[in-house]
C-alpha cells in the first residue's frame, strides 16, 4: 500500500509473534505445537521466534503429522488447556481435516453439554510467492459451516493480540488463516491508509472482533467489497485507481472473523452501497463470498441494485511459474476490471 | 514385557462378586440391546462388545479416577466397567430423559468426567496424547488409556500418535482388543505383519494377553500399567479375544464353525460350567437388573436438548 507507513514499525510478522508471546504468557496451560517451530529456526515464516527460548516446555517442535499433532492439540484443550498449533502451510490443513471436523468442534456439544475447546490452528495460506499448487492455496471455504468452528483471517489492521484472546475466549476451535504476502507488510493503525483513504474500526466487541472500514475520505459509497484480509491490499489499489481515474468511490469492508460472518455489522453500508463485491483469493466455487452473498441478499435484498458479485481466483489449480500463477490468482487488475465491468453494465 | 500367546483354555480362577457382577452385567446389557433392537426400539445402529467384557472389568481396578480414558464404537463395556449406570448409557442410546449425553452422541459418542468415546477410528490416540501431555505437565500420575481394535491399525493416526507418544514420553496405554475381525474383514486380511511388531517399531514396550480370567489378567498387566504410570511412556496391551455378536446388525459373515469356535471361548460358558452356585444367581441378578432398566428407561420422556 501506498502512504501510511509509520517509519520501521512493526511488521505483521511481527505484531502476531507479540500475540503469540502474549498468549504463552499470560496462560500457564497455553502450548503451541508445529513443525520447526523451535528456535532459532522459529518456524518456516518465522512467526514463533523466541517463544519455545521463552516457554521450552510448551512450546514444542513436532513430527511431520499434522493430523496427530491437531489431535494433540484437541487434547490438550479438551483436558482444559490451551493449544495453538500451526500448520506449516494452510494446504497440509487437510490432513487434520478430521481431527477439526470430527473431533475438536464436534466435541463442543456431541456430548450434551457444552464443552468449551480452547484449540487454535494457524495456517498460512495464499499464493503470489512462486511456490506452486500445494503451497499457495486458501483452503478457507473448506471449512465453512462447521457447528462450532469459527474461521478468522489475519488482517494487516486488527492486532493479534486481542484477536488472539477473542479467539480463545469464545470455547469453541478456530482455525487462523495468515495470507503469506501479508507477513513482511507493516501492521497499520486504524487512521490515515493514504492521501485519500482511511480505516476506522466499526462494530461493538459483543459481534465479535470489529471490521476494518477503509473508505475514501468524505465521499459516500458508489460501491462496497467486503474483502478478506489477506486480499485488502490488493482490493485499496484497485479502490484507489477506480476513484482517481474513474471517479467511482468504493468502500471497503475487511471482517477478521471469516465465519461466522457478521452480517449485521455490514448491513449499513451494504444498505448505503446497494452495489456489494465479496474479495477472496480462494478459487471459484463452493467460496466464502458465495455464503456471504447468500447472507447478504437475506438481509438486505430491498437495497441491492443486483446481484452480490464475487471476486476470487480462476477455478484452477495454482501454477508455480509467476507468470502463469498471475494469470489464475485475483490480482489488483483483475478486482478493479470486474468492478468497472459492473458499473458498465 | 513379551509377546507371548498364552492358552485361553486354562480353567477360570474363581472371581470376586463384584467382577462377575460387573461382566454380566456387561452381557445383560449388550443382551438387552440386541432385543431392543430386534423389538424396533433403538434407533441408527450400534456395536455389542459381546465376548469381550472381561478386557476392561479386568483393566478397571489398575485405573484411577483421574485417568483419562477414551473408548470406541464398540464401547458399551468401556463405560459400565468404569461407572455402574447402565440406565445413564441406555437413555443415552435410546434418547430419554437421563442420558447421559442428552441423547446427542448417542451409541457411539458418549463423555462423563474423564471418559470419551468417539466413532471414527484411530481419532483418539492423538487426542489421548495431547491428555496425556497435560498430566505430565499438571504433575499428575495419571495416564490416557485408548481402546481401539486390531481394525484400528490401518490408520495414520494411530502411528502418528505412538510416535508422539514415544518421543515425548508421554504415559498413555493402549489397550487393543483384537477379535481377529474388522466388521467383516478377517485381520489376516487387512493387516500386514503384527501389532507387536509394529510397537516393537516405534521401541514402545507390547503385551499379549490371551487369557480371560480377570485375575490372570490382572496380574498379567499390572506392572506393566504401573509403568506408564509411573515412568510416563507408553505401553501397548494387546488383547486376543473374540467378538461374539456381529459388528452391528445382522453383519456378520463368518462361516459358522468360526461363530461357535469363538462361542466355545466364550468366558461366559466358562465360568457357568465351573462355579455354578456362584454363577446362577448373580446371572439371574444382571438379567433381572436389566429387565428393570429397560422397562424404567423406555418409559421415560424423550431427552431435551437445545443446540
Amino acid at each position: 500500500m501506498r502512504g501510511g507507513g509509520r517509519g520501521r514499525g512493526e511488521t505483521v510478522a511481527e505484531n502476531l509473534n507479540r500475540g503469540l508471546h502474549a498468549v504463552l504468557g499470560a496462560d500457564e496451560g497455553a502450548y503451541l505445537l508445529g513443525e520447526d517451530v523451535e528456535d532459532p529456526y522459529g518456524g518456516a515464516f518465522r512467526i514463533t521466534r523466541g517463544l519455545s527460548t521463552r516457554f521450552p516446555d510448551r512450546v514444542r517442535s513436532t513430527p511431520i503429522s499434522e493430523g496427530g499433532v491437531v489431535g494433540a492439540g484437541a487434547g490438550l484443550a479438551l483436558a482444559g488447556d490451551t493449544a495453538i498449533v500451526e500448520m506449516m502451510f494452510g494446504d497440509f490443513v487437510g490432513l487434520a481435516f478430521d481431527q477439526i471436523v470430527n473431533f475438536a468442534s464436534k466435541t463442543v456439544t456431541m456430548y450434551g453439554t457444552r464443552v468449551p475447546m480452547r484449540l487454535v490452528v494457524r495456517c498460512p495460506v495464499g499464493g503470489n510467492r512462486g511456490y506452486g499448487p500445494t503451497h499457495s492455496q486458501s483452503p478457507q471455504k473448506h471449512f465453512i459451516g462447521v457447528p462450532n468452528l469459527a474461521l478468522y483471517e489475519l488482517t494487516g489492521w486488527h492486532d493479534s493480540t486481542d484477536l488472539l484472546r477473542e479467539m480463545l475466549a469464545v470455547g469453541v476451535p478456530a482455525l487462523l488463516f495468515e495470507d503469506k504476502i501479508l507477513y513482511g507488510r507493516p501492521h497499520r493503525r486504524p487512521g490515515p491508509v493514504d492521501d485519500l483513504f482511511r480505516a476506522e474500526p466499526i462494530g461493538t466487541t459483543a459481534d465479535g472482533p470489529p471490521v476494518m472500514h477503509v473508505h475514501p475520505v468524505g465521499l459516500p459509497p458508489d460501491f462496497l467489497v467486503i474483502a478478506t484480509g489477506g486480499l485488502a491490499d490488493r482490493v485499496h489499489a484497485a479502490l484507489r485507481t477506480l476513484l482517481v481515474e474513474h471517479d467511482l468511490a468504493g468502500h471497503m469492508l475487511i471482517p477478521a472473523r471469516l465465519h461466522p460472518f457478521q452480517t449485521e455489522v455490514v448491513a449499513p453500508w451494504v444498505r448505503q452501497a446497494g452495489t456489494v463485491f465479496v474479495a477472496e483469493e480462494s478459487t471459484a466455487g463452493g467460496t466464502w463470498g458465495a455464503e456471504v452473498a447468500h447472507r447478504i441478499a437475506q438481509n438486505c435484498w430491498p437495497a441491492l441494485s443486483g446481484p452480490v458479485r464475487l471476486l476470487h481466483s480462476r477455478d484452477a489449480v495454482i501454477p508455480a511459474a509467476p507468470h502463469l500463477e498471475r494469470t489464475v490468482i485475483v490480482q489488483e487488475e483483475t478486482i478493479g476490471r470486474a468492478i468497472r465491468e459492473a458499473f458498465l453494465d | 514385557m513379551g509377546t507371548r500367546r498364552l492358552p485361553d483354555t486354562a480353567p477360570l480362577s474363581r472371581l470376586r462378586d463384584e467382577d462377575l457382577s460387573r461382566l454380566l452385567l456387561i452381557r445383560h446389557f449388550e443382551l438387552t440391546v440386541q432385543n431392543l433392537f430386534a423389538g424396533g426400539h433403538l434407533s441408527g445402529t450400534t456395536h455389542t462388545c459381546l465376548g469381550q467384557e472381561y478386557v476392561p472389568v479386568a483393566l478397571e481396578p489398575l485405573l484411577k479416577d483421574d485417568d483419562y480414558v477414551f473408548s470406541n464404537h464398540r464401547g458399551h463395556g468401556h463405560y459400565l466397567a468404569r461407572f455402574d449406570d447402565p440406565e445413564g448409557l441406555l437413555a443415552e442410546m435410546t434418547g430419554r430423559h437421563g442420558a447421559l449425553c442428552a441423547g446427542v452422541g448417542g451409541s457411539q459418542h458418549v463423555r462423563r468426567a474423564r471418559f470419551h468415546s468417539t466413532g471414527v477410528q484411530g481419532q483418539s490416540l492423538p487426542v489421548a496424547a495431547g491428555t496425556a501431555l497435560h498430566l505430565r505437565r499438571t504433575g499428575s500420575d495419571g495416564l490416557a488409556c485408548v481402546y481401539i481394535g486390531d481394525g484400528t491399525w490401518g490408520e495414520g493416526a494411530v502411528y502418528e500418535a505412538l510416535n508422539l507418544a514415544a518421543l515425548w514420553r508421554l504415559p498413555v496405554l493402549v489397550v487393543v482388543e483384537n477379535n481377529g475381525i474388522a466388521q467383516s474383514t478377517p485381520t489376516s486380511r487387512q493387516m500386514a505383519g503384527t501389532i507387536g511388531g509394529r510397537a516393537a517399531a516405534f521401541g514402545i514396550p507390547h503385551l499379549c494377553v490371551g487369557s480371560r480370567d480377570v485375575n490372570v489378567i490382572r496380574e498379567q498387566t499390572a506392572a506393566a500399567v504401573a509403568t506408564v504410570r509411573d515412568a510416563g511412556t507408553p505401553a501397548v496391551l494387546e488383547f486376543r479375544t473374540d467378538r461374539l455378536g456381529p459388528h452391528s446388525k445382522g453383519d456378520d459373515t463368518r462361516p459358522a464353525p468360526e461363530r461357535a469356535a469363538a462361542a466355545a471361548r466364550d468366558w461366559y460358558l466358562r465360568y457357568r460350567d465351573r462355579y455354578p452356585e456362584q454363577f446362577a444367581p448373580a446371572d439371574e441378578a444382571q438379567r433381572h437388573r436389566m429387565s428393570v432398566v429397560a422397562a424404567d428407561v423406555l418409559a421415560r420422556p424423550l431427552s431435551r436438548w437445545e443446540p
